[in-house]
C-alpha cells in the first residue's frame, strides 16, 4: 500500500475521532469545574479532580428544575428496556404468525401493521395526546412505553429472516414432532439470534434516546427521562448550573454508548445487512 | 415471497399477531384518524363549538406565508443536514476502508456516537458554541467576531444545522463503511491498474457502485432531519430567534401543544403523513433496488 495516502487515512480518521471525543472530554472535565468559572467563561479542557463530587451530588440531590438524576436513570433505563424487549417480542410473535400461517385476513393485518411505518409519532403529536388521555394513560409508565412498542421495522426484519428459513429444516422438525412453539424456540429464535441482538442495540439506544414523546405524556417529574432532566436543566438559563448539568449529560450519554460498544459486532452487522 | 411450508390452524396465529395489531390500531391508525378528523373542523374562539370547515384549514396553511417559509426553511435545514452529515461520514468511511493500522480503534472510536442523543448532543454544542462560555463561542467573540446564536438568526440556523449533522454522522459512516467493503476488491484493482488514482477512481469507479447506498442514506437523512432534530433545536434555539430555526415539527407542536390552535396543528400533521408516506415509498424503492441488486 502506498504510505502517503495511509498517513493521509490516518490524518483524517484521527480528526475524525476528535470531532467526537473533543467534545466529550470537554463535557467530561466542565462536569468537575467550578460553576461560577463556567459562567465566567473559564471552561478548560484540564479536569478539578475534587470536583468529582458533583457526580454524587447530582445523582442523589439533582439540580434546580430537576430532580434527582438516579431516579432520572431509573425510569430511562426502564422505558428503554420496556422498549427493547416489548417491541422485540410483539415482533417476533407477529411475525411468527405472518410468515408461517394462514389465517383470515392476514395480508390485511401484515399492512395495518406495515402503514405503522409512514406515521411516526412527531406527525400526529396531538390526536395522540387525545388519544392517551382518553385511555388514562398520561403520567403512567404504561403511557410512556407501550405506544412506542408497535414496531413495523422489526416486524419486517424477522418475517423476512424467517421466510428464508429452508423448507427442509421445517419439515425435519415436523417430522420430529415439533408443534408450533417448539418450533419457534428450538429452530426459529436460534436462527434469529443475531438479528435479535442488533435489534436490541438499536431499541435501546431508541427508547434511551426518546424526548418529544415523554415531554408529551408525562408532564410529572417523577417521570422525567434523563433526557428531559437535561432539557429541563439548561431551560432555567439564568440560574444554569453548568457543572451539574454537564454531570447529568455524562451520566445519560454511559448506558447507551456502553450497550453500543459492548454489542458493537452484532449491532453493525445487523444494522447493515437488516433492511433498517 | 410466500413459505410452501406452514403450521394448520387460524386460532394460534391470530392470538400471535393481536397485540401488535391492538398497539397499531389503538396509537396509530386512530390518532390518524382522528388528525385527518379535525383537520377539517375549526373550534370557535370560545371553545364551545366545533364545526366542519372542509379542507379550509389546508388552504388557509398553504396561503399563510408563515407556513410557507416554514417549508422552504425546513426543506433548507434537511437539505443542509443531510449533505454536511453525508458529506463528512463519506470522507471517513473511505478513510477507514483500508488495510491501516488501527483500523479496528478508527472504527470504535467512530460508530459509539450512534449512542448520543439529540439532546444530548445539543448539551455538547452549547459547551463550544455559547457565546458566553462555550469554548469556540468565547474566542469568535475575543478575536471580534460577534457571536451569540440566541440573537443572530443565521448563526441559530448554522448551530442547529452543525449539531443535528454531528450526530448523524456515526449512522452514515457505517452505512458507507459497509458499502465500501462490498464492492469487490478486484475492481479496484483493475482501476489502479488502468491507471485510475485518488479522486478520480473514487469519483469514476467507487462512487457509481455506491450509489444506492447514498439514496439509501438520503431518504434516511431527510426523515432524521425533519422529525428526530426537534429535541435538538428545542434545547439549543427552542425554535428561535423569533421563527429563525422554527422546522415544520417544531411548529406542529407550539401551535398545537403550546398555542392549542389543534385545527391547523392537525393539518399540519397531515401535511407531514403526507411527505413521511412519499419518503418512505421512496426508500422501499431503493432498497427494494439495494437487495434486488444483491
Amino acid at each position: 500500500m502506498n504510505g502517503r495516502t495511509d498517513w493521509f487515512a490516518h490524518l483524517v480518521l484521527c480528526l475524525g475521532a476528535l470531532l467526537f471525543l473533543l467534545p466529550i472530554w470537554l463535557v467530561i472535565s466542565g462536569s468537575t469545574l467550578d460553576p461560577a468559572a463556567i459562567a465566567r467563561g473559564e471552561l478548560s479542557l484540564v479536569p478539578r479532580l475534587s470536583g468529582l463530587g458533583v457526580y454524587a451530588s447530582v445523582l442523589t440531590q439533582g439540580s434546580p428544575g430537576a430532580g434527582p438524576v438516579w431516579r432520572m436513570l431509573m425510569v430511562s433505563a426502564g422505558m428503554a428496556l420496556a422498549i427493547a424487549f416489548g417491541k422485540i417480542i410483539i415482533s417476533v410473535l407477529s411475525a411468527y404468525a405472518v410468515a408461517f400461517f394462514r389465517f383470515p385476513f392476514r395480508m390485511t393485518a401484515f399492512w395495518i401493521i406495515f402503514i405503522t411505518l409512514m406515521l411516526p409519532v412527531e406527525v400526529r403529536i396531538i390526536p395522540t395526546y387525545t388519544v392517551m388521555s382518553n385511555l388514562g394513560l398520561i403520567n403512567t409508565f404504561p403511557g410512556l412505553t407501550v405506544p412506542l412498542i408497535a414496531s413495523a421495522t422489526a416486524t419486517l426484519l424477522f418475517r423476512q429472516t424467517f421466510l428464508a428459513v429452508p423448507d427442509e429444516l421445517f419439515e425435519a422438525a415436523r417430522m420430529d414432532g415439533a408443534g408450533p412453539w417448539r418450533f419457534l424456540r428450538d429452530i426459529l429464535l436460534p436462527v434469529s439470534a443475531a438479528n435479535i441482538a442488533a435489534l436490541f442495540v438499536i431499541l435501546f439506544v431508541y427508547g434511551w434516546n426518546q424526548y418529544l414523546w415523554p415531554l408529551l405524556v408525562a408532564t410529572d417529574p417523577k417521570l422525567d427521562t434523563i433526557v428531559i432532566g437535561i432539557v429541563k436543566m439548561i431551560g432555567t438559563e439564568t440560574q444554569t448550573e453548568w457543572n451539574r448539568v454537564m454531570a447529568t449529560a455524562v451520566l445519560a450519554l454511559l448506558p447507551p454508548v456502553m450497550v453500543v460498544m459492548l454489542m458493537q459486532h452484532w449491532f453493525v452487522k445487523g444494522l447493515t445487512e437488516g433492511d433498517k | 415471497m410466500e413459505r410452501r411450508t406452514i403450521f394448520s390452524g387460524w386460532l394460534l396465529p391470530v392470538v400471535l399477531v393481536l397485540p401488535q395489531l391492538a398497539l397499531t390500531v389503538v396509537f396509530f391508525l386512530w390518532p390518524a384518524g382522528q388528525a385527518i378528523w379535525s383537520s377539517m373542523t375549526r373550534t370557535d374562539a370560545f371553545g364551545i363549538r366545533t364545526m366542519f370547515v372542509g379542507l379550509e384549514n389546508f388552504s388557509d396553511l398553504f396561503t399563510d406565508p408563515l407556513y410557507l417559509d416554514t417549508i422552504e426553511r425546513s426543506v433548507f435545514f434537511c437539505a443542509a443536514v443531510a449533505a454536511l452529515s453525508m458529506g463528512v461520514a463519506l470522507v471517513l468511511a473511505s478513510a477507514a476502508d483500508r488495510e491501516i493500522r488501527f483500523r479496528g480503534l478508527y472504527r470504535v472510536l467512530l460508530v459509539w456516537p450512534y449512542a448520543i442523543a439529540p439532546a444530548v448532543a445539543a448539551v455538547l454544542w452549547i459547551l463550544l458554541l455559547h457565546p458566553q462560555i462555550g469554548l469556540i463561542g468565547r474566542w469568535l467573540n475575543s478575536i471580534g467576531i460577534p457571536w451569540d446564536y440566541k440573537l443572530n438568526d443565521t448563526q441559530a440556523m448554522l448551530v442547529v444545522i452543525l449539531a443535528s449533522a454531528w450526530k448523524q454522522v456515526s449512522y452514515n459512516f457505517i452505512f458507507f463503511l459497509a458499502g465500501l467493503q462490498s464492492i469487490p476488491r478486484a475492481i479496484i484493482e483493475a482501476a489502479r491498474m488502468d491507471g485510475a488514482r485518488g479522486f478520480f477512481r473514487f469519483r469514476t469507479v467507487v462512487l457509481p457502485l455506491l450509489m444506492p447506498t447514498v439514496f439509501f442514506l438520503l431518504v434516511v437523512n431527510l426523515v432524521y432531519a425533519a422529525f428526530d432534530t426537534f429535541a435538538t433545536i428545542i434545547a439549543l434555539t427552542d425554535g428561535g430567534p423569533g421563527k429563525a430555526t422554527e422546522t415544520l415539527v417544531v411548529k406542529v407542536y407550539r401551535d398545537g401543544v403550546v398555542n392549542l390552535d389543534i385545527g391547523s396543528s392537525s393539518a399540519q400533521s397531515v401535511v407531514l403523513m403526507a411527505g413521511v408516506i412519499v419518503l418512505t415509498a421512496l426508500q422501499f424503492r431503493f432498497l427494494g433496488r439495494r437487495s434486488g441488486g444483491g
